[in-house]
């Protein structure tokens, strides 16, 4: 199965590169990728010297132009999929269908994949974006079970990948708006889920306050791990009783569950996380590789060692596992 | 699950106490002459902080007893050292091991941020620009300080190699051979 893994930056991608990545995603540094970060993502210069780099190591880059273009302003996102090609990548991952259409007619030879935030959950909807515009593979929302993962791929030639670790959504992936409400930047519009510009932590008396927005999603004691203040992950007072109302902040690991994901048909491993270090994305990679190569090899997966680079310090095997049905 | 938690060794008080009593002048002047190598070598960590490359930045050490104002100054950077009230736009505080290894790509910013070995408060958008620039520039103090040092280098790295070993802090990039 193909790793593919996470850079935020030209470094974060040799590290990937090196530490056993098949294959690397990235963005560029504009409103044009899920993960418009301060300080992250790519010059067209640097995408090229990545892919370059990539490439003379054989592994392959991803370039993710996957928010949604603003009206008025579509010349942005179809630049970045001319950008993408002139770079050499060797696929773009995009979510809109206007945006597809654009790509598959005026850059024919630049291999499609569907985005996560398209949120295409059956087989239906799969093939029709095959048929329409020639999309080869989807990256799957991570609201599906193992099962219907694999009814899914029992069902459609275009290739599967599915995330194994790091950040969970608790929405239908790429439509989730909570952010806008708080802060007036959402995740499809802006490539930002609680922009770090409207984030503030503020020590008290009481513990460590998450703030977003000026509205304090969560506070913490002194021995708890720090939270991300995004809304959905928010710990909140209502009714008199206090509790995360949506999600638990918890990150994917579904390392263990790789033999099956293979059985299910999966072609591709995701890693979230183009938001975090060299460090991160090297341990990380190191470790799905040699989960990976064990799984190809009918050795045992490893146990992991990977709950401390994960939000809230604990990890969940998500909907891959249903285990509340 | 909680296992695999990062262990943050912290400088030793026997070492840290006198440093409260020494002056800071000298230790500025050396750290902006440093912070002047370094933004000579790597222009794009600078480019990298985008709209933030003219914030301020206090990186608190907090097992020293003082802290650090960086001013990237877009470019042409400036360090002071202080103590008591040391007001940026953005503050970073946890044990000196953990800025160094932020910088050497040894620890993830955030597995620290989530345990509470590093604090932020202030600007966060700035500090996370800071985070990612720095990250972005594999830099390697070491090598810095050997290029500073002229006849003095291969002395100073045997230095350097003692101190890491001893102390259990990072003062070099790690080596990063291809695994695969």
């Amino acid at each position: 199965m193909e790793i593919v893994c996470p850079a935020g930056t030209p470094a974060a991608l040799r590290a990937a590169v090196k530490a056993g990545a098949h294959t690397v995603y990235c963005g560029f540094a504009d409103e044009t990728n899920a993960r418009n970060f301060p300080g992250l993502n790519f010059s067209r210069e640097e995408m090229q010297e990545g892919v370059r780099f990539a490439h003379a190591h054989g592994a392959k880059v991803l370039v993710a132009i996957n928010t949604y273009p603003r009206a008025g302003s579509e010349t942005l996102w179809r630049q970045a999929v001319a950008d993408a090609e002139t770079a050499g990548a060797d696929a773009v991952i995009l979510a809109d269908p206007g945006l597809l259409d654009y790509a598959a007619q005026s850059h024919p030879d630049l291999r499609r994949h569907l985005s996560v935030q398209a949120a295409a959950a059956n087989a239906d909807i799969i093939n029709f974006y095959a048929r329409a515009f020639g999309v080869k593979r989807v990256v799957l929302p991570r609201v599906l079970s193992v099962p219907e993962i694999a009814a899914i791929n029992a069902e459609t030639e275009v290739e599967t990948e599915v995330f194994v670790f790091g950040g969970l959504c608790v929405m239908a992936e790429g439509r989730c708006s909570l952010s806008s409400y708080a802060t007036g930047q959402s995740p499809n519009m802006n490539g930002v889920c609680s922009p770090a510009s409207h984030v503030e932590y503020r020590e008290t008396g009481e513990g460590l306050d998450a703030r977003l927005g000026g509205y304090t999603i969560h506070r913490v004691g002194r021995d708890e791990p720090a939270p991300y203040p995004t809304l959905c992950k928010g710990c909140f007072t209502a009714g008199g009783k206090t509790g995360h109302l949506f999600e638990d902040p918890v990150s994917l690991n579904a390392e263990q569950l790789i033999p099956q994901l293979a059985k299910a048909g999966v072609t591709a491993l995701k890693i979230e996380g183009r938001q975090r270090s060299r460090s991160y994305v090297a341990q990380v990679v190191r470790n799905f590789r040699t989960a990976v190569d064990a799984q190809a090899a009918g050795r045992p997966i490893p146990q992991g060692m990977l709950a401390s680079l994960s939000e809230g310090q604990a990890t969940t095997t998500g909907a891959y596992k249903k285990t509340w049905r | 699950m909680n296992e695999n938690l990062v262990s943050i060794p912290r400088v030793p008080s026997v070492l840290a106490r006198p440093l409260g009593l020494a002056p800071l002048a000298p230790l500025s002047l050396s750290l902006n002459a440093f912070a002047r190598a370094v933004a000579r070598n790597h222009p794009g960590l600078f480019r990298r902080l985008g709209d933030h490359a003219h914030s301020t930045f206090v990186l608190d050490p907090t097992d020293l007893p003082f802290a650090i104002l960086l001013e990237p100054r877009g470019g042409a950077p400036k360090v002071s050292v202080g103590r008591g009230a040391v007001r940026g736009d953005a503050r970073i505080a946890g044990p000196l091991a953990a800025f160094l290894g932020l910088v050497h790509g040894a620890f993830d910013g955030d597995a620290l941020f989530f345990s509470r070995d590093l604090v932020i408060e202030g600007d966060t958008a700035a500090a996370l620009a800071l985070r990612n620039a720095i990250d972005d520039a594999e830099l390697d103090f070491a090598d810095e300080a050997a290029r500073l040092s002229g006849p003095f280098a291969a002395p100073l790295r045997r230095l350097i190699a003692l101190t890491e070993r001893r102390m259990g802090i990072c003062l070099s990039r790690p080596p990063e051979e291809a695994a695969w």
